[in-house]
């Protein structure tokens, strides 16, 4: 049974989000709780320069660096980029230039967002100040941007001990990525005749297997595989385990039968939930056929056909 | 040193989008390309080595599925890196200096489709200070740019030229997304405009490296690799100098860009290359190369369009080791000097240098 591809790829939209916990060194954590004081720390480094933002070892030396100054909220703009079209996560919700500032006391610029009321009110050079978070949480965003100012260069920078009551010594930074997720064409054949109760495989060329879900290649021979085959709906549990762990959002009793099924006519077994029997009575060569519900799109669990059990030379290389 | 060459190069035609595809259906035409042109099977390959990552198109472990593309069973000696494909060249040119192999394929993937690829590369950043800040790859380019400017290293015509100067060149590039005239367009992220910026691509490519006489046997002007190394600067942007690149030129410096051939030592000044394929996404990029490689206007830059014509993230910087050496294989180039770059504003830069025996 052959077709030419499906016109029709399917697409989901995919979320990727993560909230990752990081835990901070010395000098991140005196910097972000200084930041939360209002306070902005820099590093003095062998050769006697001030980083900020601080570092935890000189980038030059690799030296462990620990002595803190503190720095003014001024600075001068050593670089920018206008703009025009803020994204989703960035700090400001309207156009704004990004910055690097070297403030006032320090050797090495931060890079961060300045509001400004157009590109023309920007140029390298020029003399910004912090505005702070209205709500400090000990993170780099309670610098909620920098802003024009007139104040010159207050000059050097002062020795700082960095201790702060209740320092903070870790940040929670959500990411969240936005996809649209297509499986290509070979998944998109197979999710669709799963969706008409058919289960279509597909063969390689070269070594005749016929892969159940097929991904479009035939990983033993790198090759692309085309020809579509239906299998099952009947098949074999090559193998099996009983799961005690009730996972969440999952409304399945424990213990429940996890299985490797050979669908008839497939060279790879793929998996799925055994019902309809005794968790205690599903063995290796039990014969299965898909139980499917209204509207699903692929079958809830496989359960006992009553035939005889498949001998096991039937199955061993399926395993 | 053992002497290891490029014998076989093969990349996709690139396009915006590819849904149809999954990233190992993508890739499997040309892994059969330079298998092809060498008429070696996956068998006779010692080593594999790629190089993609999972955050382009949001798959974890996407490339073990594109292993099933290579014919990985019965199992064959591989390794991955989550960087660019150049990268994975690297670990594969080493592996055969060792003499544990005499052949290596390598091949790399970018699916750039799924996801915004500006928002994905913020990621990679320092997640303390700048990634809470997510700025998006042409923004830190643009600074960059400004950067240039304001040195006096060049203006908006200027990079105007490179882009148009790339998509002429792409136009006899049968693989190229972009070429031809391009509008230079508004203001992506000021002072870069839409021209300035790479396309958004889907799309692969493979390489085969053989040692010695193996590669004599494969490929009939193969192109020998006389050295490559990579180096990598501070990963606080604020600390580095964004109009120079330091670690372009220490890797050209180390891969022997800059020496005379056949050991005679160089006399300073402009490496020895005809050409120079450089990976350059931002036209801004190619500045800084061309100033810290010291590249003269005798060196024919990116042929091949370069990022500009086609910019498939994980693999852009294989495909310009690739492009310079099918020019040397088909005799347009004796000596090409070819680079990668990973990271925001050039951060990590990869020089390799490829010669033709004539």
């Amino acid at each position: 049974m052959t077709a030419a591809p499906s016109p029709d790829v399917l697409r989901a939209p995919l979320v990727v989000e993560f909230p990752f916990t990081r835990s901070l060194g010395p000098v991140q954590s005196a910097f972000l709780t200084g930041l939360r004081e209002r306070t902005v720390l820099g590093v003095k480094t062998a050769g006697g320069g001030v980083l900020v933002p601080p570092v935890e070892y000189d980038p030059v030396t690799a030296e462990e660096i620990r002595d803190l100054v503190e720095v003014a909220p001024t600075g001068t703009v050593t670089t920018w980029a206008w703009n025009p079209a803020p994204r989703r996560d960035q700090p400001l919700r309207t156009p704004f230039a990004w910055v690097l500032v070297k403030l006032d006391g320090a050797a090495t610029a931060l890079l961060h967002v300045l509001d400004a009321p157009g590109p023309d009110a920007v140029r390298t050079g020029m003399r910004v100040r912090i505005r702070w978070a209205a709500e400090p949480t000990g993170a780099i965003t309670d610098i909620a941007c920098f802003e024009p100012c007139e104040r010159e260069d207050s000059g050097a920078a002062a020795p700082h001990d960095g201790r702060f009551a209740d320092p903070v010594t870790g940040i929670t930074t959500p990411a969240r990525l936005d996809y649209t997720y297509s499986p290509g064409r070979a998944p998109t054949d197979y999710i669709n005749a799963l969706a008409e109760r058919r289960t279509v495989g597909e063969r390689c060329p070269s070594c005749r297997k016929v892969y159940v879900p097929p991904r479009g290649a035939c990983p033993t021979c790198g090759i692309a595989t085309a020809e579509r085959v239906e299998v099952g709906p009947r098949g074999t549990v090559t193998t099996f385990c009983i799961v005690n762990l009730k996972a969440r959002n999952l409304d399945i009793e424990v213990p429940y039968v996890y299985a490797h099924i050979a669908l008839d006519g497939a060279d790879l077994a793929l998996h799925g939930r055994i019902g309809g029997i005794p968790y205690d009575q599903v063995r290796m060569g039990l014969r299965v056929e898909p139980v499917w519900t209204e509207g699903g799109r692929y079958p809830d669990h496989y359960r006992p056909t009553g035939e005889p059990d498949a001998d096991y030379d039937a199955y061993k290389e399926l395993i | 040193m053992r002497e290891i060459a490029i014998v076989a190069f093969a990349q996709t035609g690139h396009r915006r989008r590819t849904d149809e595809l999954s990233e190992v259906e993508m890739l499997m035409p040309v892994l059969h390309d330079v298998l092809g042109q060498t008429g070696l099977k996956t068998s006779d390959i010692g080593f594999t080595c790629s190089g993609s990552s999972d955050y382009l198109a949001g798959r974890a472990f996407s490339f073990t599925m594109a292993l099933d593309g290579v014919g990985a069973w019965p199992p064959i000696s591989e390794s991955h890196v989550e960087m660019d494909g150049a990268w994975a060249l690297y670990e594969a040119w080493v592996k055969l200096l060792t003499g544990e192999a005499d052949t290596a394929l390598v091949y790399a993937y970018g699916k750039t489709s799924p996801g915004e690829i500006r928002d994905v590369l913020t990621r990679q950043l320092d997640p303390y200070y700048v990634a809470p800040l997510w700025p998006d790859s042409v923004s830190l380019a643009a600074l960059q740019a400004q950067a240039l400017i304001d040195a006096g290293d060049t203006d908006e015509p200027a990079l105007a030229a490179v882009a148009a100067r790339s998509r002429t060149a792409a136009a006899a590039n049968p693989h190229a997304q972009l070429s031809g005239p391009v509008p230079a367009g508004d203001y992506l992220v000021q002072p870069l405009r839409t021209g300035d910026c790479p396309p958004v691509t889907d799309g692969a490519a493979a390489v085969i490296l053989a040692a010695g006489d193996t590669a004599r046997g494969l490929c009939a002007r193969p192109a020998w690799i006389r050295g490559m190394d990579h180096r990598i600067e501070a990963h606080s942007l604020g600390v580095r100098d964004l109009t120079d690149s330091p670690s372009a030129r220490q890797a050209a410096e180390r891969a022997g860009a800059f020496e005379i051939p056949h050991g005679l030592k160089g006399m300073g000044g402009a490496p020895f290359v005809d050409t120079a394929e450089l990976h350059a996404p931002f036209t801004s990029q190619e500045v800084v190369l061309r100033k810290a490689l010291r590249l003269g206007d005798d060196v024919n830059v990116n042929p091949s369009g370069g990022a500009l014509a086609a910019n498939p993230v994980m693999a852009a910087g294989l495909i310009r080791i690739g492009e310079a050496a099918a020019r040397i294989h088909r005799g347009a180039s004796d000596r090409a000097l070819a680079h990668a770059t990973s990271g925001p504003c050039l951060q990590q830069n990869l020089v390799a240098v490829l010669e033709g025996e004539s």
